[in-house]
């Protein structure tokens, strides 16, 4: 049997029968990606003044994936319209690229969770002495005077102690952080501190505050769309590909389809990035 | 068989034109793109500027976003001549996606049921 309008309009709608259906999909998808986006602000406006916090994120990398995305979004619409003017080569061209932004994005994010993974928030004793190794290669000793928080990204597990690149906490300084350009002239030095110093620590995983647990759930779900397009336009760039010998018009419109779903996915992006990255 | 097929045949005439429309089309893609990129730069430029007021810091990046979403929209996904079913589609979303926001404001209120019992 032969599914009726993959390539003809129908009379009612005047579309063919998938559009109809990626537009459904993605009005599911704007419902659903709404809902977090929601709850970030329910998180963030509830939470108490100066305990969201700012500058966690690495901005050069979130633009780079942002620029990515970017381009990706004018080659899957590049690859269509090549396929439109019958240059089967070109769209070739166009989706690879496409598929290498894919992975890129992919590539950096990941580099980006492996960040967050290693970046630690110490609880440290008082009466605590730290050895600080500053960027001039100055070295002093640093006697807390109460119990204070010590936060960077771990370097080294010593025997004894942990090296770490950043900076002990001061509460009342950390409450005037409201900006991420604040958080982003804090200076960090090289750090050490004993294991016995320490009574508690805990990376930046979904679990240790609200904030990284929206940006996982959020980040991590707009990823798995990411992986989720490039394995509909990888099959149709080389098993799927095919059909554009023996349908080239119902092949157009699959790459028409895919290509709707991409660009919602940086579409999506385009709002996360300065949400989480920038403010 | 080559891969690239002949863009003249039985139908040369419509298929040129076809063509010729396409071509303006991927002109008006490649503007959207550099718009694209030169709304990301001053996105980034914004944040890295020591602007003091919290909401303007929000309102600046997400009305670029919006501009940047609009675009994206708008031409890539071809929303500017698109049919009627979609728009009606697009309608339905957006009104729930507003109740839902909605409800996201109210419930921060004082006021609002959510606080009665506490």
């Amino acid at each position: 049997m032969e599914i009726p309008y993959t390539t003809e309009p129908r009379e009612d709608t005047g579309l063919f029968n998938a559009k109809v259906g990626i537009w459904l999909f993605l009005a599911s998808e704007v419902m659903l990606f709404g809902a977090l986006f929601s709850s970030y602000i329910l998180l963030r406006v509830g939470a108490e003044p100066g305990a969201w916090p700012h500058g966690l994120l690495n901005i050069p990398l979130g633009m780079t994936n942002t620029i990515v995305l970017i381009v990706s979004s004018i080659t899957v619409v590049m690859a269509w319209a090549s396929l439109k003017m019958k240059d089967f080569a070109k769209f070739k061209m166009f989706q690879s690229i496409t598929l290498l932004c894919a992975m890129i994005f992919v590539g950096i994010k990941s580099y980006e969770y492996h960040d967050k993974f290693t970046h630690y928030e110490f609880q440290v004793k008082n009466g605590a002495v730290l050895e600080v190794h500053d960027e001039n290669g100055g070295h002093h000793e640093l006697q807390l005077k109460t119990d204070s928080v010590l936060d960077g990204h771990l370097l080294e597990t010593t025997e004894d102690g942990y090296v770490v690149h950043g900076h002990v906490i001061d509460p009342q300084a950390q409450a005037a952080v409201t900006h991420a350009w604040q958080a982003r002239e804090i200076k960090e030095d090289h750090i050490t501190v004993k294991k016995s110093d320490v009574t508690y620590k805990e990376n930046y995983g979904p679990w240790h505050n609200t904030y990284m647990a929206i940006y996982f759930t959020l980040t991590g779900l707009h990823a798995l769309h990411v992986i989720g397009g490039a394995l509909v336009i990888g099959f149709l760039w080389g098993p799927g590909a095919g059909m554009w010998k023996t349908d080239p018009e119902r092949y157009t419109n699959r790459i028409e389809i895919s290509g709707l779903f991409w660009h919602f996915v940086d579409l999506v992006w385009i709002f996360l990035f300065p949400v989480l990255y920038l403010l | 068989m080559s891969d690239k097929h002949d863009a003249q045949g039985a139908h040369g005439t419509h298929d040129a034109h076809d063509a010729h429309d396409f071509k303006q089309h991927v002109r008006r893609y490649l503007f959207v793109f550099y718009a694209l990129i030169v709304g990301t730069v001053i996105t980034v430029a914004a944040s890295w500027a020591h602007i003091d007021s919290v909401a303007l810091t929000v309102a600046i990046a997400l009305f670029i976003a919006c501009i940047k979403g609009f675009l994206v929209a708008g031409y890539f996904m071809h929303l500017m001549s698109e049919r009627k079913m979609i728009y009606g589609i697009l309608l339905a979303t957006a009104f729930f996606f507003a109740g839902l926001m909605y409800l996201t404001i109210w419930s921060m209120q004082p006021t609002s049921l959510v606080h009665m019992n506490q």
